[in-house]
C-alpha cells in the first residue's frame, strides 16, 4: 500500500480524509493492526506545547518622518532589548531578552518577571508596545531618537522565527546535590527531590516521525495558533544519537527551525514564561501533520510513551560541566505516572510542557484538515538524517592570546 | 462539634505587640498551628499570621468575635492563593513543588487540579509557575 501526498490532499479537499491524532492512532493500531490502520488513516496529527527558548520575532515598522536608521543603534520594546543589526527599520527580537535594569540573578534566584517572551505575547494579543530607539543619524536617515507605540496591526511584516523548537526527545532533569537549584528545567529539589521532563512523548511531532521521512523543509504546520512552515533543521539538530530498535531517539535528537506569520497567531499558543532563577522564555504551540504514505510511517506514529526513553541528567553537575554521565533512563509512561524510580528512590515528576494543550493542538490541526482548510505539503528538502553525518559538537574553545 | 479552620489574620500595627493570640488560645480553648507568619519592622506595615485553629465550634465562633473586636482582620485561607485559570497551561511544574501537595495531575484529562483547601499559603508555587498563574492576595 502506498499513498501520495497529492492523493491525500485530494481527499482533504473533498472532505473525505481520515484524520486521527497521535494518541488515537495507538488504540486504532491495537484494535485493527498496522496494515488495516495504514489503509484507513490518511493523516496523523501531533502537537507539543512547552517553553522553547530559541524563539523570536522580526518585524518591519515602516519608515518614520524624518527617517531613522535603527541598524547600528539601540532599540527597546517595553524596555526589553531588541536586536537592531539589520537595515533601517527591521528589528529582530528574542524571547530570552531582558530589560537592562532587570536585576537578573544578582539576588539569586532572580524572579525574571518580564522579558522578551512576555513582550511577544502582548504584541500577539494586540496590545500596544512601547518602542524607544536611538540611532547615530546619517544624511539620508537624519533622525536620532524615536519613541512611539507599536501595534501588530500597523507593522508591515511581523514574523515568528524560532531557530530551535520541537526537540525530538529531551533530558529528564534531576538534582543530586544538597541544595535546591533553579534551572531552565524548573526548580529542582535537592537529593533527587523531583524529576522534571519536557516532552509531549507519544504526541510530540518528531518522535512520531523518527527518521524525518515526512517532516522536512517546507512542511506546513500549526504554529502559535496560526499556520507556519518548517524553515530548516533547528540549531543543535543531532540525528545521530542512541536510538531504540524501532529508531526512536533515546537522547535529545532532531530539532526544527520554524517560521510563520505572527499576525495570524494567538496569545493562547504563545505564552510568555518566567523560569525562576533562570530567565524568561516563550511557551510555543507547535503541531505537525504526518501523511500516512505507507505502513512504516503509520507504525512510527503509533509509538507509545512506554517505547520512548529519556536520559535522566544531574543538573547540579553533569549538565553544567558537560559531563557525559547519566543517572538512568526512564520512559514517558513512567514519567507521566507521577513518580519514577531512580537510584532506588521513588522520585515525583513534574512536566514543563503541557500534555493537555498538546492534545488540543493535535485536535485543532485535525479539525483544520477535516474541514479542508489545511492541505499537506511535500517537503522541499529533507532534514539531515542519521546517515548525514550531522552532529552537535561542543565548542572547541581556543583561549585568546594576550 | 469540633472544627479545624485555616485563617489569615491581619494585625494592624497597634496590635502587633499585644498578646492577642495568647488570649485567643487560652480564653477560648483553641489549639493552633502556625502555617506562616510575617511581622515586619516597618512601622507602617501590618503583621500577618496564617493559622490553623482547632477547637469546639462555639468556642471558635467566640474566638473569632474576640479577634474582630480587637481589630484583627480575618480571611479564610483558601481565598488567598488562587489560580488564574486563564493563564494556567496545565503544564505541571507546580506539582512537585507544593509542600502539602495541593496540585494533582488528573491522569485522565492530563490537567492539573488545584485543591485550594490543602494550600497553606507558603508561596512556593508563585515563582515556580512559568506563566505565573498562581496569585497571592493578602
Ligand atoms: S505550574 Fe502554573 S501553569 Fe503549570 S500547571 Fe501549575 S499553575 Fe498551571
Ligand atoms: S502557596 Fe504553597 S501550599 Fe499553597 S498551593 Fe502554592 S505551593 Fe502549595
Amino acid at each position: 500500500m502506498m499513498k501520495t501526498i497529492a492523493e491525500i490532499n485530494e481527499k482533504i479537499r473533498q472532505g473525505k480524509a481520515v484524520v486521527v491524532n497521535a494518541e488515537e492512532v495507538i488504540d486504532l493500531v491495537k484494535e485493527k493492526g498496522v496494515k488495516h490502520a495504514a489503509q484507513h488513516v490518511d493523516v496523523v496529527t501531533t502537537g507539543t506545547f512547552g517553553p522553547m527558548c530559541s524563539s523570536g520575532i522580526y518585524f518591519n515598522t515602516g519608515h518614520s518622518k524624518p527617517r531613522i536608521k535603527l541598524g547600528g543603534g539601540r532599540v527597546y520594546l517595553n524596555d526589553v532589548l531588541a536586536y537592531p543589526g539589520l537595515a533601517a527599520v527591521d528589528v529582530f527580537f528574542g524571547a530570552n531578552a531582558l530589560p537592562d535594569d532587570d536585576p537578573r540573578n544578582r539576588v539569586h534566584p532572580g524572579d525574571f518577571n518580564y522579558g522578551g517572551g512576555h513582550v511577544i505575547e502582548e504584541l500577539v494579543a494586540g496590545k500596544d508596545i512601547r518602542m524607544t530607539a536611538t540611532a547615530y543619524g546619517t544624511d539620508c536617515y537624519p533622525r536620532k531618537r524615536l519613541e512611539t507605540w507599536l501595534n501588530i496591526k500597523d507593522l508591515n511584516e511581523a514574523v515568528l522565527f524560532n531557530i530551535r523548537n520541537a526537540y525530538q526527545n529531551y533530558n529528564v532533569a534531576v538534582n543530586l546535590s544538597d541544595k535546591t537549584i533553579y534551572t531552565y528545567m524548573g526548580v529542582l529539589k535537592p537529593r533527587l527531590g523531583n524529576a522534571n521532563y519536557c516532552s509531549a512523548g507519544q504526541l510530540s511531532p518528531l518522535l512520531n516521525d523518527p527518521h524525518y521521512r515526512t517532516i522536512g523543509i517546507g512542511t506546513r504546520i500549526f504554529l502559535g495558533g496560526g499556520i507556519g512552515y518548517v524553515a530548516w533543521q533547528g540549531t543543535q539538530h543531532n540525528p545521530n544519537v542512541l536510538r531504540t530498535e524501532a529508531g526512536v531517539p533515546k537522547r535529545s535528537a532532531g530539532t526544527l527551525a520554524v517560521i510563520g506569520d505572527l499576525k495570524q497567531m494567538s496569545p493562547r499558543w504563545l505564552v510568555g514564561a518566567s523560569m525562576y532563577g533562570y530567565g524568561v522564555t516563550l511557551t510555543v504551540g507547535v503541531g505537525v501533520p504526518i501523511p500516512i504514505l505507507d505502513e512504516e510511517i503509520l507504525r512510527s506514529t503509533a509509538v507509545t510513551d512506554e517505547e520512548i526513553y529519556g536520559a535522566v541528567i544531574d543538573y547540579s553537575d553533569a549538565y553544567p560541566n558537560q559531563k557525559p554521565d547519566i543517572v538512568g533512563e526512564v520512559n514517558y509512561a513512567q514519567l507521566k505516572s507521577g513518580t519514577v524510580k531512580l537510584q532506588g528512590k521513588k522520585v515525583p515528576t513534574s512536566s514543563l510542557s503541557s500534555y493537555s494543550r498538546a492534545v488540543e493542538i493535535a485536535e485543532v490541526l485535525k479539525d483544520w484538515i477535516k474541514r479542508g482548510e489545511f492541505l499537506l505539503t511535500e517537503a522541499v528538502a529533507p532534514l539531515p538524517g542519521v546517515e548525514s553525518g550531522v552532529a552537535f559538537k561542543p565548542l572547541p574553545e581556543r583561549p585568546l592570546e594576550i | 462539634m469540633a472544627v479545624s479552620k485555616r485563617v489569615v489574620l491581619h494585625f494592624p500595627k497597634r496590635l502587633v505587640e499585644q498578646p492577642v493570640i495568647y488570649h485567643l488560645v487560652k480564653d477560648y480553648n483553641l489549639e493552633f498551628n502556625i502555617l506562616r507568619a510575617s511581622i515586619t519592622a516597618e512601622p507602617e506595615e501590618e503583621g500577618l499570621l496564617v493559622l490553623q485553629l482547632k477547637g469546639e465550634q462555639d468556642e471558635y465562633d467566640k474566638g473569632v468575635k474576640f479577634l474582630l473586636k480587637s481589630g484583627v482582620k480575618i480571611q479564610s485561607l483558601s481565598q488567598d492563593v488562587t489560580r488564574n485559570e486563564a493563564r494556567c497551561t496545565h503544564c505541571g511544574a507546580c506539582v512537585t513543588i507544593c509542600p502539602p501537595g495541593a496540585f494533582e495531575l488528573d491522569l485522565k484529562t492530563r490537567q492539573v487540579r488545584f485543591n485550594d483547601e490543602k494550600c497553606v499559603a507558603c508561596g512556593l508555587c508563585i515563582k515556580t509557575c512559568p506563566p505565573r498563574a498562581m496569585e497571592v492576595h493578602f
